[in-house]
């Protein structure tokens, strides 16, 4: 249980140093008496919140096929796994959006930097990327069934087309806010072409673009939830889709425990980035 | 090789209906120190711009040597480079990669940070970053050296200490050097020569040549008329100092 706590305490103090928060994560590391604090407060919620939840469930405010107990949804959790559905959906889940996530950075990023660096591209382009961006992706569900059918293609598409926008936009803002005092320096120093991108532009949006993969991966995250429900035959929308025409409400809980605390597993992987000794300096300034 | 690096002639910069600089003539010699000096918002950075090729007169002729490499009031290093590898890239010209590695060691040796060179410019003092961007400048062959008020954004103790460093510095490495600054004492404790700018838009109001051996006491005599000098020329004092006070300093 200690072990638990500390990794709790590990994890809440990197959040803090990692967003920016150093002098808290600091205090918190150095004062004994805040410790014990920062190890308990976490569990206290969770447990208050589990309380809440059971006396909503043992008062029978709605019948337990539509708010089911805490330990309703842990026998789920158990039939989930012994069955192998929620590995199995998990895994197209995560299939789906890291291809899906994939091709919107590889594709995103370049189209970013190149608008980024050119004024005529960026005038012409960026209303209609604007455009795009401010569409909701559960628009293009009727199209992404009718252009590619049920399974994975429809949701890779809706994830493409859900983050694809943003990384742009925010790899073109990146750009913009590069100081012109590097591209000066470089000039001086000889560099141009392919050593000015790679050792210039590049590492000088790194931070901002970390940041931006953070905020677009949760936002995929999110849509293939959604493209599943409707375009899919598995993964963890597609569970809960299912599970509500089965009214297995407790199964539909334990698929939305699942789906948070991957998000939260991602963002962290994501954000392990930023321990990158040379994009430092663009969260600790 | 031409003893004056750099000569202007008649340079005037004029934007729309603004007349940034006007009719400024000057003549350079190599390893010449020379400080501009001139109230805020006068043009000096718009002559900086002018002399480093970054924008051209709107008349005047200027003739200029070879690079020049520009060290700026703060934040000019790579932020993602550690301290050995911003002074590396002032040395990229060179292509035997053993000399290369040998100078930088020289360098980081002669502005004693052989502790940080792993360091990023982010974690450490606006001192040592200054001296990591003055290695990076004196690294390789390029003589001109354009400084944009380079030590403004210091502590005084810290700017009074850089000085010194600079002074060391160009002593074992000579430079031709274009120190542009608001700090009257730093560029006489500094330069050769002392141009002072007038308002926009800016014309060389004076000059004065500052002939006491480097590194100069902030209180020596000499220093000390030559600031009083500058301040008054620039009306911010009212008395001027008796003429034999400024015999050591020639007045053109």
């Amino acid at each position: 249980m200690q072990a638990e706590f500390d990794s709790i305490l590990s994890c809440v103090i990197q959040y803090w140093y990692y967003s920016g928060e150093y002098s808290k994560a600091l205090r918190f590391m150095m004062d004994e008496k805040l410790s014990w604090k920062v190890r308990v407060l976490p569990y206290m919620v969770l447990l208050l919140a589990l309380a809440l939840w059971e006396l909503l469930a043992i008062r029978h405010m709605y019948p337990e096929s539509s708010f089911p107990s805490p330990l309703l949804v842990a026998a789920g959790f158990r039939e989930e796994i012994q069955s192998n559905r929620l590995q199995n959906d998990l895994i197209a889940s995560l299939f789906r959006v890291s291809i899906g996530f994939t091709l919107s950075v590889s594709i995103g990023i370049p189209i970013g930097l190149i608008l980024g660096l050119t004024l005529g591209a960026r005038t012409a382009f960026m209303p209609v990327i604007n455009f795009f961006r401010n569409l909701s992706p559960l628009a293009w569900i009727p199209f992404a069934i009718l252009w590619f059918g049920i399974g994975d293609k429809p949701a890779v598409f809706l994830i493409f087309v859900s983050s694809v926008f943003p990384i742009i936009i925010g790899t073109v803002a990146a750009v913009a806010n590069i100081p012109s005092v590097y591209f000066r320096a470089a000039k001086e120093y000889g560099l141009s072409g392919v050593s000015l991108l790679t050792k210039v532009t590049l590492p000088a949006i790194m931070p901002q673009v970390i940041t931006n993969l953070r905020v677009t991966a949760g936002l995929a995250w999110l849509v293939v939830v959604a493209a599943e429900m409707i375009a899919g035959k598995d993964g963890l929308g597609w569970a809960i889709w299912d599970d509500r025409n089965g009214l297995r409400l407790d199964l539909i809980v334990v698929e939305m425990i699942v789906i948070g605390s991957i998000g939260v597993v991602i963002d962290r992987l994501i954000l392990r980035l930023t321990r990158i000794p040379s994009v430092r300096w663009g969260y600790e300034r | 090789m031409n003893d004056k690096p750099l000569i202007l002639r008649n340079i005037s910069r004029i934007y729309g209906s603004v007349t940034a600089i006007a009719e400024i003539t000057l003549e350079v010699h190599r390893h010449e120190f020379i400080a501009i000096v001139g109230p805020s918002g006068c043009g000096k950075s718009t002559l900086l711009n002018i002399l480093s090729g970054s924008d051209k007169p709107t008349s005047g002729s200027l003739s200029r040597e070879g690079d020049v490499r520009m060290i700026y009031q703060e934040g000019g290093l790579f932020p993602w480079l550690t301290v050995s590898e911003n002074i590396a890239m002032g040395l990229r010209q060179n292509p035997n990669s053993s000399e290369r590695a040998a100078q930088l060691e020289d360098l980081i040796r002669f502005i004693q940070l052989e502790d940080f060179t792993d360091q990023y410019p982010h974690k450490l003092s606006g001192g040592m970053r200054q001296r990591v961007e003055l290695a990076r400048a004196l690294a390789g062959r390029v003589d001109l050296l354009l400084m944009d008020e380079p030590f403004s954004a210091l502590d005084y103790l810290t700017r009074l200490r850089m000085r010194q460093e600079l002074v060391r510095m160009l002593k074992e490495r000579p430079r031709t050097v274009i120190f542009v600054t608001h700090d009257i004492e730093e560029a006489v404790q500094l330069a050769d020569r002392v141009i002072v700018l007038t308002e926009r838009p800016a014309r060389i109001r004076c000059e004065l040549k500052v002939t006491l051996p480097r590194p100069r006491s902030l209180t020596h005599p000499e220093v000390v008329s030559a600031v009083h000098h500058i301040v008054s020329e620039m009306g911010l004092e009212e008395t001027l100092l008796e003429p034999e006070a400024l015999e050591h300093n020639q007045i053109v």
